[in-house]
């Protein structure tokens, strides 16, 4: 994409940071300037500087997110899957700009491994797809979770949070929730099927008082 | 340093303000308006809502998906510019006091491009506490001297509400106020039930056009990230804009006040400030100095600017500049409302903030501790951000989720139906309180501590006292109240208790602290006289919420504007009647 026309697009709003930020990495920019009109300089700066490091997580840590991810948020007949909805990318970044997420998700991914290797003799991405299962199923009930497997439960809640904000902070999972706002409106009052739903009414006070449309 | 100087600009204005945000905003706009040439000094950048606000940005348009930073601690779509940290201007704490919270805005409109916008009159009591509850002190002034400004700034920048005739909740010139969203419509059925009162909120927003300069709302829920059509209230875009364009303010941004300069007579000349783009020194002169750089900012300047006239600092020959500081108390609790899962969607954004509130209902005299809270409701179905979603291990193994019973924890499509199923089930509740200000609690200058500019910084020390504590403690109990009648599970904030105060916040961290530069009728006990003018130097005022003697549980913006215009309106009359 055009530098020139990236900015203007992103100054109609169309084209999010984070599109940008590809868009100039594809031009093999060493510094790109990121260009976000709500933004002070010193958020761009920083902006510029964290994108400009290297990867945080290298390819067989990124592929272990990527299958823990799809299996914490998979697709189903409402949405897509954390990978489609670009979560591993999304961790990438949010681990750099929160380095306190960086040691339990690093070395949660390697006790993962190692759980797997002890188990299976393979890494948790080499395992099959019921093994994965059987693991996650190990350390993803905190309350049934055996003592021994402790620091999995850790590290799957934190992946659990991460994958979970990721997905509903993304455009399938907004959509997946259902949320319908964020756009002009007039807001004129709960819904009458749902005031009744619930046996509430709206006062004549507050029905005289209050702007409708 | 053979190449340092100070650059003096060879115009002399009328009047200097320092800071744009409701205080200085307010002034900047009356004065110019009478035609005064006004120079109008902001440390932080530009900032006008229509370019600058992040207003209808969805999660994913940012890659950090809307969570916080150090530069936006409430989260990076938010319209304020810094928060509790700024690089290369730290602040001190005296040890053993209560971690006082600074935060600070750095941008034209200040805090108010931000802000709540809940926009409350003090009533008759509050100007007059001492007269009642024998604590702290009574204002110079009552409300019978800054009610034709409220009524002016209802008018000029608008604010909705509802007349209610309560005493000490003064009516207002109201436009209509949103109807209340489904969990506000819960929390007023649970809290009047047990004779708490629930009303409508009174917030600066429009919900009806006032003039062609500013839109309406249309109901996005963001008013934190300002609004590009300028349908609630910022001073960037209701005041400072407006008052720039006359054509008699000089806006000077990135300009970071050092000192108000004065003369052998003790007369305020300027101010010298630090161009932080090209690092000069710069000095303005004018007839008259108004401060509204923020409570503590303000404070410091006065302190910083010893002279001969003023040894103390000056305003300061009472000693009290930096002293009474206070801010509201404040204590939350939260919860999840059963009857609210697998709820049905609809837009339910609404205005940027609550629809209705509980202002003080009680009375002192059949409780332990002096002056009132106002209560404040959060919920509903609203736009996700980084941090939704988390922790859903810890309710779905504690609710059946459409009618069955989960283990806690999990993944795949079951966790995928908890999320949807607890969207807009969760809800909350604060209390924001009058704490009673106190010679103690103060700010000062730190003996060995600059900022980048070599400005000597502010040092806190502040503790709350048995008087806000026992405040915290009837929020909790109220708050558990209202959350056990509306059939609430509280999943938060009900552990607080005698060991940590019952949840109190630090003093500053509710951000409406005040009282710096008090105002009275003694010079011995107080810095600035009725109309926000120095007792030690008549041609310096004080327009923040510096010059509050005390501040009512109410939030203090919309008294700031009114006495910031009723200061400039003095400022006129007395410039014609050459007295300053």
């Amino acid at each position: 994409m055009d530098r020139r026309n990236s900015i203007k697009a992103m100054f109609l709003g169309t084209v999010s940071a984070g599109v940008f930020l590809e868009a100039c990495k594809s031009e093999k920019t060493t510094v790109a300037a990121v260009s976000d009109a709500d933004r002070m300089q010193e958020e761009k700066d920083y902006l510029v500087k964290i994108n400009a490091e290297p990867k945080f997580f290298d390819e067989h840590e990124m592929a272990t997110i990527t299958v823990l991810g799809d299996i914490i948020m998979p697709k189903d007949a409402t949405s897509g899957s954390a990978s489609e909805a670009k979560v591993p990318e999304f961790i990438e970044f949010i681990v750099k700009d929160m380095p306190e997420h960086q040691i339990p998700v690093r070395g949660g991914l390697r006790w993962l491994d190692l759980h797997s290797f002890n188990k299976h003799g393979k890494s948790f991405v080499s395992c099959t797809h019921e093994q994965q299962i059987g693991i996650v199923d190990e350390i993803a009930y905190p309350k049934k979770a055996k003592p021994e497997v402790a620091q999995g439960v850790s590290f799957f809640n934190k992946m659990r949070d991460l994958v979970t904000t990721g997905f509903y902070t993304s455009e399938i999972g907004v959509k997946d929730l259902g949320y319908m706002g964020n756009q002009p409106n007039q807001w004129n009052g709960v819904p009458d099927d749902v005031l009744k739903h619930h046996g509430l009414a709206y006062t004549e006070k507050e029905l005289k008082e209050c702007i409708s449309f | 340093m053979s190449d340092f100087q100070v650059k003096v600009a060879p115009k002399k204005y009328d009047a200097i303000i320092v800071g744009s945000g409701a205080g200085g905003g307010m002034a900047a706009y009356v004065l110019a308006k009478a035609g005064l040439k006004v120079c109008l000094l902001e440390a932080g950048p530009d900032y006008d809502p229509a370019k600058n606000s992040a207003q209808l940005k969805n999660p994913w348009d940012s890659p950090r998906r809307g969570a916080s930073s150090k530069y936006r601690p409430f989260g990076e779509f938010d319209g304020c510019y810094w928060g509790w940290e700024i690089d290369g201007e730290p602040y001190t704490q005296t040890k053993g006091s209560d971690h006082f919270e600074w935060w600070r805005a750095r941008m034209v409109g200040g805090r108010t491009n931000h802000w709540g916008r809940i926009s409350l009159r003090f009533g008759p009591r509050d100007f007059k506490r001492h007269s009642i509850d024998g604590l702290g002190d009574d204002w110079p002034i009552g409300y019978e001297d800054v009610k034709p400004y409220y009524d002016k700034i209802d008018r000029l920048i608008g604010v909705y509400g509802t007349n209610e005739g309560l005493e000490n909740d003064p009516d207002g010139i109201f436009l209509p106020p949103p109807k209340p969203r489904l969990h506000e419509l819960m929390f007023k059925k649970a809290a009047t039930g047990i004779n708490i009162p629930v009303i409508p909120s009174r917030l600066s927003i429009l919900t009806k056009k006032i003039n062609d300069e500013r839109g309406a709302c249309f109901y996005c829920g963001q008013c934190n990230r300002s609004c590009k059509v300028y349908g609630d209230f910022s001073s960037s875009s209701v005041l400072v804009k407006p008052a720039v364009l006359t054509g008699n303010v000089d806006l000077i941004t990135g300009a970071m006040a050092r000192e108000v300069l004065t003369d052998k007579e003790g007369k305020a000349v300027g101010i010298s400030y630090v161009n932080k783009s090209d690092k000069q020194e710069y000095q303005i002169n004018a007839k008259v100095v108004i401060l509204g750089a923020s409570t503590c900012e303000t404070a410091r300047l006065l302190l910083n600017s010893k002279s001969q006239k003023h040894p103390n600092g000056l305003a300061n020959s009472s000693g009290v500049v930096g002293h009474y500081l206070h801010d509201s108390t404040g204590a939350a609790l939260g919860g999840v409302i059963p009857n609210l899962m697998g709820r049905k969607r609809y837009n339910e954004d609404g205005v940027g903030g609550m629809h209705v509130y509980t202002p003080w209902w009680l009375d002192n005299k059949k409780l332990d501790f002096p002056r009132g809270y106002h209560i404040e409701y959060w919920g509903g179905m609203s736009q996700p951000s980084y941090g939704f979603g988390m922790g859903t291990q810890g309710l779905n193994g504690k609710f059946q989720v459409n009618g069955k019973t989960k283990e806690e924890g999990g993944y795949g499509s079951s966790l995928k139906e908890d999320v949807r199923f607890f969207y807009g089930a969760t809800v909350g509740m604060g209390g924001r309180g009058e704490a009673v200000p106190r010679f103690e609690n103060h700010c000062k200058i730190d003996p060995d501590v600059v900022d980048k500019y070599g400005i000597p910084v502010l040092k806190f020390d502040c503790k709350n006292s048995e008087y806000e504590i026992k405040q915290a403690k009837h929020m909790k109990e109220t708050f558990r109240e209202i959350m056990h009648e509306m059939g609430a599970v509280i999943t938060w904030g009900d552990q607080d208790d005698a060991s940590n105060n019952y949840g109190l916040s630090n003093p500053g961290n509710i951000i409406h602290e005040a009282g710096t530069v008090r105002m009275g009728n003694d010079k011995k006990t107080s810095a600035l006289n009725a109309w926000g003018q120095a007792h030690d130097c008549k041609n310096l005022f004080c327009v923040d919420g510096s010059v509050f003697t005390s501040q009512a549980d109410k939030n203090i913006t919309w008294t700031i504007l009114a006495l910031s215009m009723r200061t400039s309106e003095y400022i006129l009359d007395q410039l014609q009647k050459q007295n300053l």
